[in-house]
């Protein structure tokens, strides 16, 4: 209990949050706008838990944005070429696997640090996108929005396999060793050396998981709009790092889960259909986001403090 | 008669229940050059630290020209001249000895112009007072290591400096570096400075002291003028405790040659030319001096410092572990020193730091089993009675000899052929202590060869069945178990066993 107490109280903040919307503005709990705030956010679900799991291993990765605007433009060019939908999706996750593994080469094999590495990719992956687009978006296929099904099922299909990642993402936290290995390397990469496990190689893995889910979601991303922007994905690191952070993930590493996550994504995402339903000015929307963070991170601070 | 320069009486001081000092007197005298000796954990970095002004003692009184200071902070030992070189130099490698020396010697001040002149010519003045020839200009990476040393003294010396604190000087010089620093200290012993020199060197000591303390578990056995002693009987001082403890017997006798060593190198770590063989079933003891190479040794079997010539065997195969999942692969265990920091993860229960290095052999397909896990880790928590509130509670949430249980449990768990020790009692209370004592022992008898690293002498006596003794990163000679403790000292400082005395 007193373990969870940080996950459980960002789930409670979410639960009062959701209450109060339920007694405010019930018009909140309408099928379609739910149905479409579930859609907008799948994609970057999968990213804060990638991204939680790089921070779970004490290091940080800030390119996430522009390699989903990478991932999406050229499987969004592969699929103009012509290549079928059921090779453009695999291709898309492939490529956002390998921007990972340039990442985690570069942090895990040669010892730089991570945020210096990938401000570095996230700024050359961007301007890459810019020479070959010349901000010019990607027409797509008919057949590849919503997989060429009515709109609803497509939306279906995205929740769910974004919603079946998660879950599987947080078993294999909790039940894989090589989730364990994350957290023993977060907390103490020489301890974990010393018991026999192999650093390096788990971050590597890491950065890699997180590029493969960037590209799923670019993916997931794409198939909702007839188009493709070269500057999508813009931001997202910091959405999917406040994600993260506020669903109490630690980090300085070893520390969070993937459930805390979940809420945390959630509460942030809330903030803004809450504020129209409430008639309040959209203007405070980041304030209050902005808000929130800081205040999960004073609470770590104190947890920090409080444990000496 | 002129009161003495640096007068402490009755200092004593205690860390988390430890007694480092227990009432230590020690004077130093205007032009004396007052060796401190003792070994590893007598007290005597504590005692450095007590005249800094870095630890505050418990008890006892500091004077300066017989005026007495009531708490001294390191800013006033620094305006008191009481300056300390330590073994590694702390200098700004960016910049150079002309900066680093007007970084301590200027007042800090954000706003003040530099006047780079005066400030070369400063430094100019000071390196040719200690008779050093190093260019104001070289940035200090460019220098070697007593070269950087040099400038540590300059820059004490500018600042007026009277109590000099060197803390094994020497460790890292060759015998012309020394020399050129030997000059420096009598040069300012002749100025009129006091120098508390520490080393372990006895012949150092001799060459340059005039008076010789040595500790011994936080006391002060005794102060003597160096050419009224000898360096059999400075050993003795030492080491001259009894065995206060009880150790358990030793086994009967150890089967065959399990680990063996043939001239081992891994020169990263500087171990050279090390040979020897552990029994299964031996408590195989190494000592020596901090820097001797032990831990190194431990770290190159450990596949943690790449070996790169010579061979060891265990059971008959040869290994050259890469890393320790290779090392662990092949049967062997490595406790670390430290466990704070590297033995266990703190933020992780009990259980998981205890299965930690087994995960493959019990987690097949990599699935956690959590109930086997918290099975497994409960039974080591009743065989060596660690206490904690449960399998589940975090590791830093015990004891320390608690937590060094937990650590050896992890490297009981991988049922190792040879298990390495590195401290393993170390800030552990003396229950605790009396406990991985019996521990050790019982591993032993089940067929384990153990390899215990301990600067504790007693009980690297006591436990053993055999004592290596590292000098230099060579395993210099070894002895039988239950030495006596001159003899184990005396190999650990290079110096032929001082004959028993009667008395």
């Amino acid at each position: 209990m007193k373990r969870y107490f940080r996950e459980l109280s960002v789930t409670a903040a979410l639960l009062l949050v959701l209450g109060g919307l339920a007694v405010a503005a019930p018009s909140f709990f309408q099928a379609q706008p739910l149905l479409s705030l579930a859609t907008r956010e799948a994609p970057t679900l999968l990213v804060a838990c990638g991204i939680a799991l790089v921070i779970i291993g004490r290091q940080i990765d800030i390119s996430v944005g522009s390699q989903f605007g990478l991932c999406g433009v050229c499987a969004g060019m592969l699929a103009a070429s012509g290549w079928h939908p059921v090779l453009v999706l695999p291709a898309g996750v492939a490529i956002g696997a390998l921007l990972g593994a340039f990442n985690g080469l570069l942090v895990a094999g040669l010892g730089l640090p991570s945020i210096v590495v990938t401000l570095g990719t996230m700024v050359t992956w961007r301007e890459g996108l810019r020479w070959i687009r010349q901000g010019q978006f990607v027409d797509l296929p008919r057949d590849l929005q919503w997989f060429g099904l009515p709109q609803a099922a497509g939306q279906a299909i995205l929740i769910a396999t974004a919603l079946a990642i998660f879950a599987l993402l947080a078993l294999a936290m909790r039940g894989l060793a090589g989730g364990r290995h994350v957290y023993a390397v977060g907390a103490d990469a020489e301890a974990a050396r010393l018991a026999g496990l192999r650093p390096s190689w788990v971050t590597f893995k890491t950065f890699v998981i997180l590029g493969a889910l960037t590209g799923l979601a670019a993916m997931m991303n794409m198939v909702q709009s007839p188009q493709v922007d070269p500057k999508s994905g813009t931001g997202l690191e910091l959405k999917a790092i406040a994600a993260v952070v506020v669903g109490g993930v630690a980090i300085t590493g070893g520390r969070g889960n993937l459930a805390g996550v979940f809420s945390g994504l959630l509460l942030l995402a809330c903030i803004s259909p809450a504020l129209i339903h409430l008639r309040i000015e959209a203007y405070w929307e980041k304030a209050i986001q902005g808000g929130i963070i800081l205040l999960a991170v004073i609470a770590d601070g104190f947890r920090r403090h409080g444990k000496g | 008669m002129t009161p003495p320069l640096l007068e402490l009486k009755g200092i004593a001081k205690a860390y988390a229940g430890v007694q480092a000092l227990k009432g230590v007197d020690f004077t130093l005298h205007s032009g004396e050059v007052h060796a401190l000796l003792g070994e590893n954990g007598a007290g005597k970095s504590t005692l450095i630290r007590v005249v800094t002004g870095a630890h505050q003692p418990d008890a006892g009184s500091i004077s300066i020209d017989g005026r007495a200071l009531h708490y001294l902070t390191p800013r006033q030992a620094h305006a008191l001249g009481i300056a300390c070189i330590y073994q590694q130099p702390a200098l700004f490698p960016e910049l150079t000895v002309a900066e680093n020396i007007g970084l301590r010697l200027e007042p800090a001040t954000a706003l003040r112009r530099i006047a780079w002149k005066r400030r070369r010519q400063r430094a100019r003045d000071l390196l040719s007072r200690i008779g050093a020839s190093i260019d104001p200009e070289s940035e200090v990476r460019e220098l070697s290591m007593p070269e950087q040393q040099l400038v540590e003294i300059a820059c004490t010396v500018g600042a007026g400096a009277r109590v000099i604190v060197m803390d094994e000087p020497t460790a890292s010089l060759t015998r012309n570096e020394q020399e050129v620093l030997f000059t420096v200290v009598r040069e300012l012993r002749s100025q009129g400075a006091g120098i508390i020199y520490i080393s372990h060197r006895l012949e150092e000591i001799f060459a340059l002291a005039d008076r010789v303390t040595v500790l011994r578990d936080g006391s002060s056995v005794g102060s003597t003028g160096v050419t009224e002693t000898d360096e059999a009987r400075l050993i003795r001082m030492m080491v001259g405790r009894e065995l206060s403890q009880v150790y358990p017997e030793a086994a009967d006798s150890p089967g065959d040659a399990l680990l063996s060593i043939r001239e081992l190198h891994a020169p990263s770590v500087g171990i050279r030319n090390v040979s020897f063989e552990v029994r299964s079933g031996e408590v195989f003891g190494l000592s020596g001096l901090v820097g001797a190479g032990r831990t190194e040794l431990a770290h190159a079997l450990f596949g943690l410092a790449p070996i790169t010539g010579g061979t060891v065997t265990l059971r008959g195969k040869e290994i050259r572990p890469r890393n320790p999942a290779e090392a662990i692969a092949e049967g062997i265990a490595y406790v670390p020193e430290d466990r704070r920091r590297h033995g266990i993860i703190g933020e992780m229960p009990v259980a998981q730091n205890v299965t930690m290095a087994i995960h493959r052999r019990i987690f097949p397909a990599s699935l956690l089993q959590l109930r086997k896990e918290d099975r497994l880790s409960r039974q080591y928590i009743d065989e060596l009675s660690i206490r904690c509130a449960g399998s589940w509670a975090p590791a830093s949430s015990l004891s320390g000899g608690n937590q060094q249980k937990v650590s050896v449990a992890r490297w009981l768990a991988t049922k190792p052929r040879l298990l390495i020790l590195d401290e393993p009692t170390q800030g552990v209370d003396i229950g605790a202590k009396v406990e991985i004592h019996r521990l050790i022992r019982s591993l032993a008898s089940q067929g384990i060869a153990v390899l215990l690293i301990s600067s504790d002498l007693p009980e690297v006596i006591g436990m053993s069945d055999r004592i290596g003794v590292m000098r230099g990163g060579t395993l210099a000679e070894i002895l039988p178990g239950r030495s006596e403790a001159p003899a184990v000292m005396a190999a650990a400082l290079g110096q032929p066993a001082p004959k028993a005395e009667s008395g």
